[in-house]
């Protein structure tokens, strides 16, 4: 295969051999130069390099020069801008007129190139440049090769927030595994580094062997936010691709997504080729199969088509152009399947056993501060707690959890390898892990761990018995508290079917300011289904007698309340909810203010309700909300969870000028009949289900967690033939909520709600 | 006991920046299981301390960092470069280390200048050679200077205290007390429009019995360090 894929005009007056080809006989030199400063690839036995190759730092002072005989030297005193003898050129440097095979046109090897030399000058001029070095203990520079399908793995926020990500960390370690595979990893450039990349005409870029994202086979995404969509977008453009899915041609990567989002990836459809929705262990093989055929053979005309129709054919892959999409007027009639081989749903993928996946093995420790910056062991996957609100939940069941051994093993081989002094135990309710005493009790009396190590437990459930746990923790370091109740009145508990008692709420605050904390957190929603004044005033209540137990045991105790506007997700029992309105939030946020305004030691927060309505058109729109988000894009919507870069304004002028109308996508009630659009994607759960638990919401009735109660059949075990993997057959000690309470209280006569929001002036 | 490290910073991980570097050094105290002293209180630090903070993006083969060792432990001191350098990111490598006497001055304390190597861009060697030899015969040199958010205008001349021109890379000595001057500092005061491509300290400088030392000499030249060069590169 011919290593010239492409001609770049634009300045390529850097020419940086990279590949190297060894004799059979240099062959155990290999792991010398696999270690090699600079290296960025090899070539597998019987590849051509069309040159004498040159390893050299980002400096250009060249280290080891191999020769297409085989033959290496190294020159330890190169300089930058000066040729070595011999014809062999440095990076930085133009390869002399016979060194360059049409002698007159200046161009990079396409698949052969690093950027650095040309990202290396922009460090200097952005803020916190470490974002774009890699150099991550866990990183890998894998050897790219033709027979090799290339993944770009893309977090499509700041390197801060994405690095920790362990959904992208989990496939770029099975991918590289891989015989036939290679992943890097990518993150969105923030505004200063994008200005420059795109005024010096310097694509996206990987952060492994910093490589052209255009170079790669496969750009995928990792949804965990709907307000990235639009850096999704720009990263597109960044890369050199055609933002839409129809102008892409063969040349151009497949852009996949997977995550969270993917189970609505309808405001995606249009830019997105394919998608991996649910587990993506085992998917990326498959996907990795069909990609390496399309690569292998050539990737000719009409090739394209042929890759994402074979794709489709993938349990868990969803490819948007092989849907037709009908309307009628506003409403949404049917997504169908263009041809007879392609599904009309598309399950989710699932894994069985996550003790065969102990990933990430070799977490990434970033060189600068990032978010989540400890070692994290994932202990189990799915949850059965039942929070009608809260998509993970739904979309990830059934539970199954990771062995006690295993996590015993992860944490004390990661602990050992990354030195860092702190261990997240995660899933969406850790104290409801079979045995979670043992396990915490284990890793802090590790004498390995010299005492000195701490545990952290995210999604705690509320109650004595967990600030149990947490003060076990606590002797080794002491951080805050954090507890959901999400509802302020057990009404609006039962609604959600978040079912903490207040006396749950109040014995954990008593338990947690005796042993000596001084700050607790407390997460609401407001917005919430049937909520009234009464229910949001509750959240100040609660705020309140918690500091008042706290200021018994200590003066300085503060609690502090953060506030969230709801927004109803898909593929969960609120699907049908009509979001509250901007105004309306703020209305509510308002009357909080008030009320705890006078209260010692109460502080409140709260999130932007025009960044909640955005992320609302985000979350449940069709294939039409493409061209809003593109609209946003266009304008230079990026960065749209973060409040310094967020506009509503680009959002409303957006669905103005594409004819579309917020109250109809996001502040209406849908019905029972309509066709919502991710119907045709399927999380396993039953649509009557899921219907049913609505009703009951409705009716402020709360349902029991069904991993230690009779199934309710919400479909996601039986639909798969897959179990709960629970190691206790009972709840554990404590553990009330959603186990063995009284019930009865809900009320049996739905709540019937407004056809139309209440709307109120700001 | 105390034990001072010479490292280098050389190749991309100079783009970290100096707090970045010392939960670097963290975690790999921790990775060797060396026992470091604690501060006492709610959340405790570990004893170190580095000297003169290196900007964002400069390279360097003479930064310095000392560390209390928990009381009553020991360590073999001269192997602790051969355990260290392989926790450490690429780039940085442990050069040098030295037991200190009780009551050692602190680095910031004892440090009077730095070398640096400062490649620079916008003027031909001829007209750099040129204005830093103006330059240094100038009675003052005055420039803007920022620190914490506080404009002044300074005559940093004083702080140069040798500057020599190699080609576009300009070979100086800057002091650091009372108050360091920077290379990027050194560019204003030479010439409007020159800019710096790649900045490296190549020493620190201490005063014993009159005459300048670095704080660790080095087996091999001090300012090369080729091996850790190589390393990082």
């Amino acid at each position: 295969m011919d290593p010239i894929r492409s001609f770049r005009g634009d300045g390529g007056d850097q020419f940086l051999p990279v590949h190297i080809q060894l004799g059979e006989d240099r062959r155990s030199q290999l792991g010398e130069l696999r270690r090699a400063p600079g290296l960025l690839g090899l070539l597998e036995p019987g590849e051509q390099a069309a040159h004498s190759v040159v390893i050299g730092d980002e400096k250009g002072q060249c280290v080891l020069v191999v020769r297409s005989d085989g033959t290496h030297r190294t020159y330890p005193h190169a300089i930058r801008g000066k040729p070595l003898q011999g014809g062999i050129c440095l990076p930085g440097c133009s390869l002399g007129p016979a060194h360059r095979p049409n002698g007159s046109r200046r161009y990079t090897f396409s698949q052969m190139t690093s950027l650095w030399p040309r990202i290396e000058p922009i460090l200097a001029k952005v803020q916190k440049p470490a974002r774009y070095i890699g150099c991550e203990d866990g990183a890998q520079e894998p050897v790219h090769a033709p027979h090799k399908v290339a993944w770009l793995l893309v977090y499509p926020d700041a390197y801060e927030i994405g690095l920790p990500n362990q959904g992208l960390q989990i496939l770029y370690e099975i991918l590289n595994e891989r015989p036939d595979a290679v992943a890097e990893r990518s993150y969105a450039p923030w505004t200063d580094m994008e200005a420059e990349l795109r005024r010096r005409g310097v694509p996206l870029f990987s952060v492994d062997t910093h490589r052209a994202a255009g170079d790669f086979d496969l750009i995928a995404f990792n949804l965990s936010a709907e307000l990235v969509y639009t850096n999704v977008l720009n990263c597109i453009d960044l890369a050199g691709v055609p933002v839409r899915a129809a102008e892409r041609g063969p040349e151009h990567p497949l852009i996949a997504a997977g995550g969270h989002c993917t189970f609505n990836p309808e405001p995606l459809a249009d830019f997105v080729d394919l998608f991996v929705i649910g587990d993506g262990e085992e998917a990326v093989a498959e996907v990795t199969e069909a990609v390496a055929a399309w690569k292998t053979g050539g990737r000719g005309a009409g090739s394209r088509q042929r890759v994402l129709r074979d794709l489709a054919g993938v349990p868990g892959v969803y490819v948007p152009s092989m849907y037709d999409v009908a309307y009628d007027g506003e409403r949404l009639v049917s997504v169908t399947p263009r041809f007879a081989d392609v599904p009309e749903r598309v399950e989710k993928r699932t894994i069985a056993d996550l003790n065969e996946w102990p990933y990430p093995k070799n977490q990434l420790v970033p060189l600068t501060e990032v978010v989540h910056d400890r070692l994290n062991v994932e202990i189990f996957r799915g949850c059965t707690r039942g929070c009608r609100f809260c998509q993970a939940g739904m979309i990830t069941r059934p539970v199954r959890e990771r062995s006690s051994e295993q996590v015993r093993s992860m944490v004390s081989a990661g602990l050992q390898r990354t030195g860092y002094d702190e261990v997240s135990l995660t899933s969406l309710s850790s104290a409801d892990y079979s045995g979670i005493e043992d396990v915490v009790g284990g890793i802090i009396t590790d004498p390995m761990c010299q005492g000195s190590v701490g545990v952290s437990l995210p999604s705690l459930r509320v109650d004595a018995y967990t600030v149990g746990i947490a003060s076990e923790i606590a002797k080794v370091r002491r951080t805050g508290l954090t507890f959901a109740p999400e509802g302020g009145t057990w009404r609006m508990r039962q609604v959600i079917n978040k079912l903490i008692r207040e006396e749950d709420l109040y014995g954990a605050a008593e338990s947690a300011f005796s042993q000596g904390w001084q700050r607790m957190k407390l997460y609401f929603l407001i917005g919430l289904p049937t909520e009234t004044d009464e229910d949001v005033l509750g959240i100040a209540e609660l705020a309140r007698r918690c500091a008042a137990i706290g200021h018994k045991h200590s003066r300085r105790v503060t609690v502090g309340a953060s506030v969230g506007g709801f927004v109803p997700k898909p593929q969960t029992p609120f699907q049908w909810f009509g979001q509250d309105t901007a105004a309306y939030l703020r209305a509510k946020v308002n009357l909080l203010k008030d009320t705890v305004r006078r209260d010692r030691g109460v502080t409140l927060k709260w999130h932007d309700p025009q960044a909640t309505l955005a992320e609302g058109l985000a979350s449940r729109g069709d294939r039409r909300m493409g061209a809003v988000i593109e609209d946003v894009w266009r304008n230079g919507g990026v960065f749209q969870e973060w409040s310094e870069h967020f506009d509503i304004r680009l959002w409303e002028s957006a669905m103005e000028r594409n004819g579309l109308s917020i109250d109809w996508y996001v502040y209406r009630h849908r019905t029972e009949d309509e066709v919502l659009p991710w119907d045709h994607i399927s999380a396993g759960l039953h649509k009557d289900f899921l219907w049913q638990d609505w009703q009951d919401a409705l009716a402020a009735s709360g349902v029991e967690d069904c991993r230690w109660t009779p199934c309710y059949d919400c479909g996601a075990c039986t639909g798969f033939g897959i179990e709960h993997v629970v190691a206790s057959p009972v709840p554990p000690a404590g553990g009330s909520q959603g186990t063995g309470q009284d019930l009865s209280t809900g009320g049996t006569v739905p709540v019937r709600l407004l056809a139309s929001k209440p709307v109120l002036t700001p | 006991m105390k034990v001072r490290f010479r490292f280098s910073k050389l190749g991309k991980v100079r783009f970290t920046s100096h707090r970045d570097l010392a939960r670097m050094w963290e975690r790999a105290f921790r990775r060797v299981a060396l026992p470091l002293a604690y501060t006492q209180g709610f959340s405790p630090r570990p004893r170190v301390s580095f000297g003169l903070a290196l900007p964002t993006g400069a390279e360097s083969v003479a930064e310095y960092l000392d560390v209390e060792l928990a009381a009553g432990t020991s360590a073999d001191v001269a192997a602790l470069p051969g355990r260290l350098s392989p926790v450490l990111p690429t780039g940085i490598d442990v050069l040098a280390t030295a037991t200190l006497e009780a009551g050692a001055a602190s680095l910031q304390h004892e440090v009077t200048s730095c070398s640096w190597l400062v490649e620079t861009s916008g003027l031909s060697p001829d007209e750099l050679q040129e204005r830093v030899a103006a330059a240094l015969a100038a009675g003052s040199l005055e420039i803007d200077r920022e620190r914490k958010g506080q404009r002044s205008v300074q005559d940093v001349r004083p702080g140069i205290l040798a500057c020599e021109v190699d080609g576009t890379t300009l070979v100086a000595e800057l002091a650091t007390q009372p108050r360091a001057l920077r290379p990027s500092e050194l560019l204003i005061a030479v010439a409007g429009g020159l800019e710096e491509v790649r900045v490296r300290r190549t020493s620190q400088w201490i005063q014993r019995d009159g005459a300048r030392q670095e704080p660790i000499r080095l087996s091999t030249d001090a300012t090369d360090a080729p091996h850790a060069v190589r390393r990082a590169s």
